[in-house]
């Protein structure tokens, strides 16, 4: 780890701020990402921010047929969490296999979602459930936000502050863990909402999360596991590497597509 | 048969005793290496290659001497000093007399580079941070050489070279047994078997890495070394007498806590060869912790063999013969005991435990521009058993005979057994541990719980694994005409208190194993005194005069067969206190439960009053007895002891995903004598989970260059508690007739049996061979394609 000067904000507003006037700042919300990459030296921020202090970015609440989730709410919390068990139990669930207890009990929603990892667990939610995230500046829906592997639609200065989770009367998130890591070699999330139906992928993709056009096609016509066969997802633009072939990854992904919406159909 | 969870006594040998040293690892109470911090200790971090194979044209420090820096060393300094090189302490020769092409292998490169993380330069400095960054200045300007990194294509013409002394890559090509009987067998066979076999290259994983802190004293002109060492003594024997760092009477070598080995810390590596030389240098202590990442890099690495074997057979299916030949790889240099892993720890186990009449073995082991290669967990040992028990479960698929009953018909029966490859087993029962592992397993309901499994949609294979290991090494005489360097005996030296408290100090040393509690047992029983009076004493060479380490599954047949020496000569001198104390016959005193008594009379001395009198010394005269009670003894085995049993291993998979679960393990092991069951339970628990981790998880993985790709725990999968079931154990205990105590040794069985039994059941679920370690849930994957075209095409 290089040395850096560090600040403990009290406000998202003071975050924003100190963001965009600091050289070479960054946002510490969390850090289950950030902290490994920077004893390893391969990141080196002059200025690091720390969001663990500031109250309002925390907490959980139902804003009517939405769940409200402050950015620094750890993973642990939104798995733990009565309402979320009630109103979105696939959310509760999906929070619950991310990482370890320690990185669940660190990392955050609004970490994870800003950083876009390509295998990250809450992107896929956030893109199925057609979500918003609020930052110091705007809202922005989860179709324009996730661009690409570890790209965002956030600017400068900008800080996540809280996300808008829109119910689903089915919502699952099935996921094949990397053996080691613990990332998602495959994430297929489901969300049913009237007769529309996303079904978005985490993992898989080159350019980290996508919608899989043909299986929404599908469940909109039928909500069964069924409906998804004879389906597949081209190799194609698939990642491949030392865990898991491009190939295997095309395939569970309808694997995990059927059992999230076997799951969302409470099977 | 002894059932491990009924008649067990509370103290003593057999003796479920809590581990004495839990309290103190597990509340943070440990004194582990990097605890340890000497006054103006500076640190070290070493500059290590980019490149698996580079010439260095020139290193350029000159940006790098930056304030808090107290020194930069490369190869030219210890060149200049005279510095002695790593060595490798077990000459073989090749099957032409000639001996292994040994390559120079100095603590800091001279001239080249030969793998992703080789020793550049060490920056000492006042902070690691300071190191870090000066390390960052250093230019170095490198020739890219051509990698070798694929096993298979190590030797062929036209790769690189990567040792002068060898052109061809090859360290040796060495044999064992009679090929001439073996080929005279395989013409008369009525059917060959034959298998291909890759054994994927592991690394160690030790909870703590390694650590070193080298100390010098001006005053006394004497070294200090704290180290993360197995055997803190053989340690010192080569840094004094072969680097050449100081006599051994200067150097003191302290391996304090240890968290976990494996073989892993057996060795003398550039590290701590460098912290301790260069802390004269720089006046200060110099200490170096590695990172987990220096540890996946540079720690030796275990397994990494191809193998080709086949084995003839009768009508009947009686085993007439085996041949194997092996491609060991060895790495870029030859770490300190990694030419007798794939050679004389491998090859005499080829036999297992059948009674095969002729084996021959070719072993050739070759350089690579990787981490080197040495003993891990097994050593030699679960390689030789991941052959036996894979070709004798293919030939009994391929006869169409049970596979339980194949075993058994070729089982040794009869002992003393001499096999063709040098080993004498003495003692066993592989029937009656097969039966029984077979009731704890319930293979009677295996049908059942497999039509269950189909019903889910799951495939359910159940896999054998009779291993067979020597262990208790070794015979001093027996390895020297070998090869080995040293000696492999042990050390120990009970000291008795005036109040009765002891001290054992043993040259084993404890890195997890829990030798505080068994050996603790082992005095308290035989002096008849609380254990909480007992202390073991080990890994400091200025405590310990002498002792050659843990590792071979030696600590309980080798380290306590010495503790029993040295206590045969203090319950004789106790005798004489006893009896001159109590005006009696030394022929007339009994020594019981503590107690010394003189026959046929009410007079009776504690242990600890006995102790007392031995010092206080007033009830005999100098010409009588010597005062005191203390007493030394070596202990050289006179065979290595031949620890076996049966595992097997039930196994369900999801085709959908390819994900293999672990869903049933039981075990019949003969260890010999056991002196604590829990304990040896937990080593049984965690051979078993490192052997799962080796079938299902664990692969290295380098890249064409020689880039490791499975550097950190984010790409190389360890085993999790999830990743393990619930074991069924049961001990069938036969003595081993060459050690006082009957012990054989348990360390190392499960990591020895475990793979072939998973294979054994992930092949037997998919009812074809094609299948290699690791069986990440991708390849069972693919496998479970090849498995449905097979059927398909049927």
């Amino acid at each position: 780890m290089y040395p850096f000067t560090y600040h403990r904000a009290t406000s998202a507003r003071q975050a924003a701020t100190l963001l965009g006037k600091a050289e070479d700042a960054k946002l510490l919300a969390g850090g289950q990402t950030l902290l490994p990459t920077m004893k390893q030296r391969l990141a080196s921020p002059a200025n690091l921010i720390d969001l663990c202090g500031v109250a309002e970015l925390r907490g959980i609440e139902l804003k009517g047929k939405t769940l409200v989730i402050g950015a620094m709410t750890t993973h642990a919390e939104v798995a733990a969490s009565p309402l979320v068990a009630e109103k979105l139990p696939g959310l509760a669930a999906l929070a619950g296999c991310i990482g370890d207890p320690h990185v669940r009990h660190k990392g955050t929603i609004g970490g994870s979602v800003a950083n876009n990892d390509p295998a990250a667990d809450y992107p896929a939610a956030l893109l199925a459930l057609g979500a918003t995230i609020v930052t110091t500046k705007r809202k922005i829906a989860a179709d324009e936000f996730f661009q690409g592997m570890f790209a965002t639609s956030l600017e400068e200065g900008e800080v996540v502050t809280k996300i808008i989770l829109p119910l689903a009367a089915r919502f699952a998130y099935a996921k094949f863990r990397n053996p080691a890591s613990r990332y998602a070699l495959v994430g297929v999330a489901v969300a049913k909402k009237g007769s529309g139906v996303r079904v978005t992928v985490t993992g898989a993709g080159e350019n980290g999360v996508f919608r899989w056009a043909a299986a929404e096609a599908a469940l909109g016509a039928r909500f069964h596991g069924r409906a998804l066969d004879g389906l597949a997802v081209a190799a194609k633009g698939l990642n491949s590497d030392i865990h898991a072939s491009a190939d295997y990854r095309a395939h569970l992904i309808g694997v995990m597509a059927k059992r999230a919406v076997g799951a969302a159909l409470g099977k | 048969m002894t059932n491990p969870a009924t008649s067990i006594p509370t103290t003593g040998i057999g003796a479920r005793v809590l581990r004495k040293e839990d309290h103190r690892y597990i509340t943070g109470a440990g004194r582990y290496t990097d605890d340890i911090n000497r006054p103006g200790q500076s640190y070290a971090f070493f500059l290590r290659s980019p490149h698996a194979h580079a010439n260095i044209r020139s290193i350029d420090t000159s940006a790098a001497c930056i304030k808090g820096v107290l020194a930069i060393y490369t190869g030219a300094d210890i060149a200049a000093d005279k510095l002695g090189g790593l060595i490798c302490g077990w000459m073989i020769n090749s099957k032409d007399g000639t001996p292994m092409k040994a390559g120079a292998h100095p603590a800091l490169a001279q001239g080249k580079v030969r793998y992703v993380g080789d020793h550049v330069a060490v920056i000492i400095a006042d902070t690691l941070a300071t190191a870090r960054d000066a390390a960052e200045k250093i230019v170095v300007d490198y020739e890219v050489l051509p990698a070798v990194v694929d096993l298979a294509t190590s030797t062929d013409t036209g790769a690189a070279v990567i040792h002068d002394v060898s052109e061809n890559n090859v360290v040796y090509d060495w044999h064992l047994g009679d090929k001439g009987a073996v080929e005279a067998a395989f013409k008369r066979a009525a059917h060959i078997t034959k298998i291909d076999l890759a054994n994927n290259r592991l690394v160690p994983n030790a909870m703590e890495p390694r650590a070193a802190i080298g100390d010098y004293d001006r005053g006394e002109g004497a070294f200090t070394l704290y180290t993360t060492s197995q055997n803190p003594h053989v340690a010192r024997l080569i840094l004094s007498a072969f680097i050449g760092i100081a006599p051994e009477n200067k150097l003191r070598v302290v391996a304090p806590d240890v968290g976990g080995g494996f073989g892993s810390k057996i060795f003398v590596y550039a590290e701590e060869t460098i912290c301790v030389w260069a802390a004269k240098k720089v006046g200060r202590p110099v200490k170096w912790v590695a990172d987990r990442t220096e540890e996946f890099l540079c720690v030796a690495h275990g397994r990494d063999h191809l193998t080709h074997a086949e084995m003839a057979m009768n009508s009947d299916g009686k085993i007439l013969a085996m041949r194997v030949k092996t491609r060991a790889n060895l790495g870029a240099y030859l770490s300190t005991f990694s030419s007798a892993v794939p050679t004389y720890l491998y090859a005499p186990l080829l036999s297992g435990q059948y009674d095969i009449p002729a084996i021959y073995a070719e072993v050739e082991a070759v350089y690579t521009n990787t981490s080197p290669v040495d003993a891990y967990r097994g050593a030699g040992r679960p390689e030789a058993t991941f052959v036996v028990e894979r070709i004798v479960e293919v030939a009994a698929r391929q006869l169409g005979q049970d596979p339980a009953k194949f075993r058994m018909k070729n089982f040794i029966n009869k002992w003393p057994h001499q096999t063709p490859v040098i080993m004498m087993y003495d003692a066993g029962d592989y029937i009656g541990s097969m039966k029984r592992a077979q009731e704890l397993a319930d293979v009677k309901g295996f049908g059942k719980r497999k039509r269950e499994s189909a019903k889910a949609g799951k495939l359910r294979g159940l896999g054998y694994s009779a291993y067979i290991e020597a262990c208790g090494i070794a015979p001093s005489a027996a390895v020297g005409s070998l090869g080995a360097g040293v000696g492999l005996w042990e050390s120990a030296e009970v000291r008795v208190n005036p109040v009765g408290t002891v001290e054992v100090l043993t040259g084993s040393h404890s890195h997890g194993q829990g030798h505080e509690t068994t050996f603790a047992q082992l005095v308290s029983g035989r002096l008849g005194i609380p254990i909480e009076q007992v202390s073991i004493v080990h890994g400091d060479t200025d405590k310990v005069q002498m002792g050659m380490g843990t590792y071979g599954s030696r600590s309980g047949a080798v380290g306590m067969s010495a503790i029993v020496k040295a206590l045969d000569k203090v319950e004789a001198k106790a005798r004489k206190v006893a009896a001159l104390c109590m005006e009696a016959a030394e022929g007339d005193i009994d020594f019981k439960d503590g107690k010394f008594t003189v026959k046929g009379t009410d007079k009776s001395m504690a242990f600890g009053e006995v102790a007392l009198q031995a010092y206080v010394a007033h009830k005999f005269t100098g010409e009588q007895l010597e005062p005191g009670l203390k007493e030394g003894a070596f202990y050289d085995p006179t065979n290595f002891t031949f620890p076996a049993g049966v595992h097997i291993c039930e196994v369900e998979i999801d085709p959908e995903t390819g994900v293999t679960r672990v869903d049933r393990w039981a075990a019949v092991d003969d260890f010999g004598t056991i002196i604590n069951p829990m304990i040896v339970e937990g080593q049984v628990h965690g051979g078993v989970a490192q052997g799962i981790g080796q079938a299902l998880l664990e692969g290295t993985v380098y890249d064409e260059n020689g880039q490791l790709l499975t550097a950190s725990f984010m790409d190389y999968t360890m085993p999790r508690a999830a990743d393990v079931p619930s074991f069924s154990l049961g001990f069938n205990t036969t003595p081993a007739p060459s050690n006082p105590l009957g012990i054989k040794g348990c360390g190392e069985a499960g990591a020895i049996a475990a793979p072939a039994a998973v294979i054994n059941a992930i092949t037997d679920a998919l009812g074809h061979e094609e299948i290699a370690m690791p069986a990440t849930p991708n390849a069972v994957w693919v496998a479970v394609q090849k498995m449905m075209t097979k059927m398909a095409a049927e």
